[in-house]
């Protein structure tokens, strides 16, 4: 990578036939027809679902691991507006964007998921379930979508030069910057505690009481990790769309994250670990589940921590760069191992659920629809740079 | 900023969100997520199934569909066969019967009817974010189809695995479930199941009625059942209770599943939301005063510095000092001394030269 910027990064023009747009296409494609079958032939044309498994990879994927994927909007805004760390500046417009965008596809997802979707929004304008942990996570994302939406606004505002909508926009910073944690900490962690209805069909080793905590903790490494993550592959593909205090901000922003990262997941080692402890959870260790749980905690908690620490001492941002995929793959991987390992574990295994082709294939399509939405917002709006006439005055 | 509005919107957000800690059951709504002690509703309907009596004739399922309209069986109610497996509930099948071996294999079967347990304080209803299930005071546990979105959460909240769902139906699947015969429950008449069974083994009457039947089996023929009424406690009890002369696992009702009614396992989680919106903004604003007044303190603090600089070593100094400062974007005292150290050392060689000529 190069230490040359572009000095107008708004100038820069792509070409429409390129492979990401071709392979992108062609997943849509799959994807509109996969929706004509879903809309036609009900769930069981697309998914393995059944009565005993009401929830599969599009909750336990794009629902679980997309709201703590984009929780990185939350945890960049808090630290460069609330704690006041000005030099992250640089990647809050990307973490609200791709944290956005990541809110947006999770209630796009669940159109194809409910079996009901134009009801989507009756919890919130119909009929209330309040005594409901779904209730909770529906009214916050909801809130959040907007929020998250305002806090987007600008970009868009400064390219289009209504300059004073923008402004009022900019003043609401901390306003929606603090609803923005209330609401990431409610339904982060109510996403855990969705599971604390069923503690009779979840494995002890991932069910607690303090599920909504472990949910809401790691949601802050995931975003953390998310950032350097997306930042990666940012600059890779937008390098020439950057100015020069993006690109002076990031290498601030990787190392500052992995080291927030360590320090949490350090945390959330400890709090897991007091979990087996209180629990008395030792003699499940030894099973196939204690298995798996180990290289959970292990593999994709304890290692990458150590790794961010490493490559911070040894300024060693490929390192980092590497490891933050591996700590995404462990949110991954944990959110998989509570809403499909750990659920209904007694069942045998004849009777597990595993997911079809055209279910995996949809939550491709919806991963591409967020990649094309971002390609096109962060081509054509001041994402990865300030334009002239706002420079430094957000 | 401007903090009334601030307040203001931080408030309203608190009263909407607060709003989730009410509960379902009883007449008066209790704030806050706590859940209120059941008294059990003693004079709602509640069936008592004798594993003792049953013979294993399905008529009940069959009852059943017939009062319900329900789809042909996949396999005809007089097959036998169908015991070959363990069955659970689906869209065609609101209750059914399952054949389990007795103490000695071959000597003789036992059967245990399945169908929903309408529980006092179901975890149906307490996870359903639409209202879709609700608690009748006559034991029913009943479902509007009206408002279902789908979301399927009551599936994998109901401990007994008796939602059911149309996958098959492309646009208004529902779920489906027994309805302890809601429209006959209305007009005082027993269920569908109960009334065809040729050889009573279930009993039909209140809560208590039925409770009292069943700790007079158990006192009559001690060596015949168990001491055990199942549903009489588990998940907070239920309205369809049953008896067994085997340990309950032994027909395929769990043991594990605990006193508690479901609402119990959330209502602390949701406890926290009121929590969370009263004081995060505490401590969020709170880090932020304190980070600006760190900033402030810092500028404060470089201010004395400068100005002390210019006492010292003339205004010229001074005032390129505290333009270059003005510069820095850094506000830690190492980049303070540095500059510091710059501006002086260049003073220093500008008097020097100044000497030299």
């Amino acid at each position: 990578m190069t230490n040359q910027h572009n000095e107008h990064p708004w100038e820069v023009k792509s070409p429409w036939i390129t492979p990401f747009n071709v392979v992108a296409a062609l997943i849509v494609l799959m994807g509109i027809y996969l929706t004509y079958l879903r809309f036609t032939g009900g769930l069981a044309a697309v998914t393995n679902l059944d009565d005993n498994y009401p929830w599969g990879i599009w909750i336990s994927f794009d629902l679980l691991c997309g709201v703590a994927l984009a929780a990185g909007g939350y945890t960049t805004a808090t630290a460069c507006y609330v704690f006041g760390i000005k030099k992250y500046h640089a990647a809050v417009r990307p973490a609200i964007l791709t944290a956005f965008l990541g809110y947006a596809l999770v209630v796009f997802a669940l159109h194809y998921d409910v079996g009901q979707p134009w009801r989507l929004a009756y919890p919130i304008f119909v009929q209330q379930g309040t005594t409901s942990v779904l209730f909770e996570v529906g009214l916050c994302v909801f809130l959040y979508v907007t929020v998250l939406f305002l806090e987007f606004l600008p970009a868009p505002l400064e390219r289009l030069g209504i300059k004073r909508v923008r402004n009022i926009m900019v003043k609401l910073t901390l306003v929606l910057t603090v609803f923005g944690v209330i609401l990431s900490t409610m339904h982060q962690s109510s996403l855990g505690a969705l599971y604390l209805i069923l503690p009779s069909k979840m494995h002890p080793l991932w069910y607690s009481t303090h599920l909504p905590i472990y949910f809401f903790v790691s949601s802050m490494f995931a975003g953390l990790s998310m950032v350097i993550f997306e930042s990666t592959l940012s600059h890779r593909w937008y390098h020439n769309r950057m100015d020069k205090s993006h690109l002076e901000g990031t290498p601030h922003v990787t190392f500052g994250f992995a080291k927030a990262a360590a320090w949490i997941m350090a945390g959330y080692f400890f709090i897991k670990f007091f979990g087996v402890v209180l629990n008395n959870n030792w003699a499940y260790l030894n099973t196939f589940y204690g298995m798996i749980f180990s290289i959970e905690m292990l593999g994709f908690v304890a290692l990458p921590a150590f790794l961010y620490i490493k490559g911070v001492k040894t300024r060693n941002i490929k390192l980092i760069r590497w490891t933050a995929v591996l700590a995404v793959f462990g949110i991954v991987f944990n959110r998989f191992n509570v809403s499909l390992v750990a659920y209904n574990y007694h069942l045998p295994s004849e009777m597990k659920y595993f997911p079809a082709l055209a279910e995996i294939g949809v939550t491709i399509f919806v991963v591409t629809i967020g990649l094309i939405v971002f390609k096109f917002i962060a081509t054509r709006t001041p994402i990865f740079y300030e334009l002239p006439d706002y420079k430094g005055s957000h | 900023m401007n903090r009334r509005k601030f307040l203001g919107a931080i408030g309203a957000a608190g009263l909407t969100i607060t709003g989730a800690g009410k509960v379902l059951a009883g007449e008066k709504p209790v704030m806050g997520a706590a859940v209120k002690d059941i008294e059990g509703l003693p004079d709602s309907y509640a069936v008592l199934f004798d594993s003792n009596i049953c013979i294993g004739c399905r008529q009940c399922e069959m009852g059943c569909n017939q009062e319900n309209q329900l789809p042909e069986p996949d396999v005809d109610f007089h097959d036998p066969r169908i015991f070959e497996q363990i069955r659970r509930t689906d869209w065609k099948t609101y209750t059914l019967i399952n054949q389990y071996d007795d103490e000695a294999p071959g000597l003789g079967w036992l059967y245990r009817k399945t169908q929903c347990m309408h529980c006092l304080e179901p975890a149906c209803a307490h996870s359903c974010f639409v209202k879709a299930f609700h608690k009748r005071r006559d034991g029913a546990v009943v479902y509007d189809r009206k408002v279902c979105v789908g979301c399927r959460y009551c599936m994998m909240a109901c401990p007994f695995n008796i939602p059911a769902y149309e996958y098959h139906i492309a646009l208004d699947p529902l779920v489906t479930k027994c309805t302890f015969c809601e429209h006959r429950l209305l007009e005082g008449r027993e269920p569908a199941c109960v009334e065809i069974c040729p050889v009573r083994a279930m009993e039909f009457g209140t809560r208590t009625e039925m409770l009292n039947l069943a700790r007079r089996r158990i006192l009559d023929n001690p060596d015949m059942y168990v001491d055990h009424i199942y549903g009489e406690h588990e998940m907070g009890g239920t309205n369809w209770l049953y008896l067994s002369p085997v340990p309950f696992p032994e027909i395929g009702m769990r043991m594990d599943l605990g006193t508690d009614p479901a609402g119990n396992y959330t209502s602390g989680a949701l406890g926290g939301v009121p929590i969370i919106t009263a004081f995060w903004p505490v401590l969020l604003v709170g880090a932020y005063a304190i980070a600006r007044r760190k900033d402030k303190v810092a500028k404060e603090e470089r201010d004395q510095y400068v100005s002390r600089m210019i006492a010292q070593a003339g205004p010229e100094v001074g005032r390129k000092l505290a333009e270059r400062l003005s510069k820095t974007q850094e506000l830690d005292q190492a980049a303070i001394e540095e500059e510091v150290r710059k501006a002086l050392a260049e003073a220093a060689a500008k008097t020097e030269s100044e000497e030299a000529h």
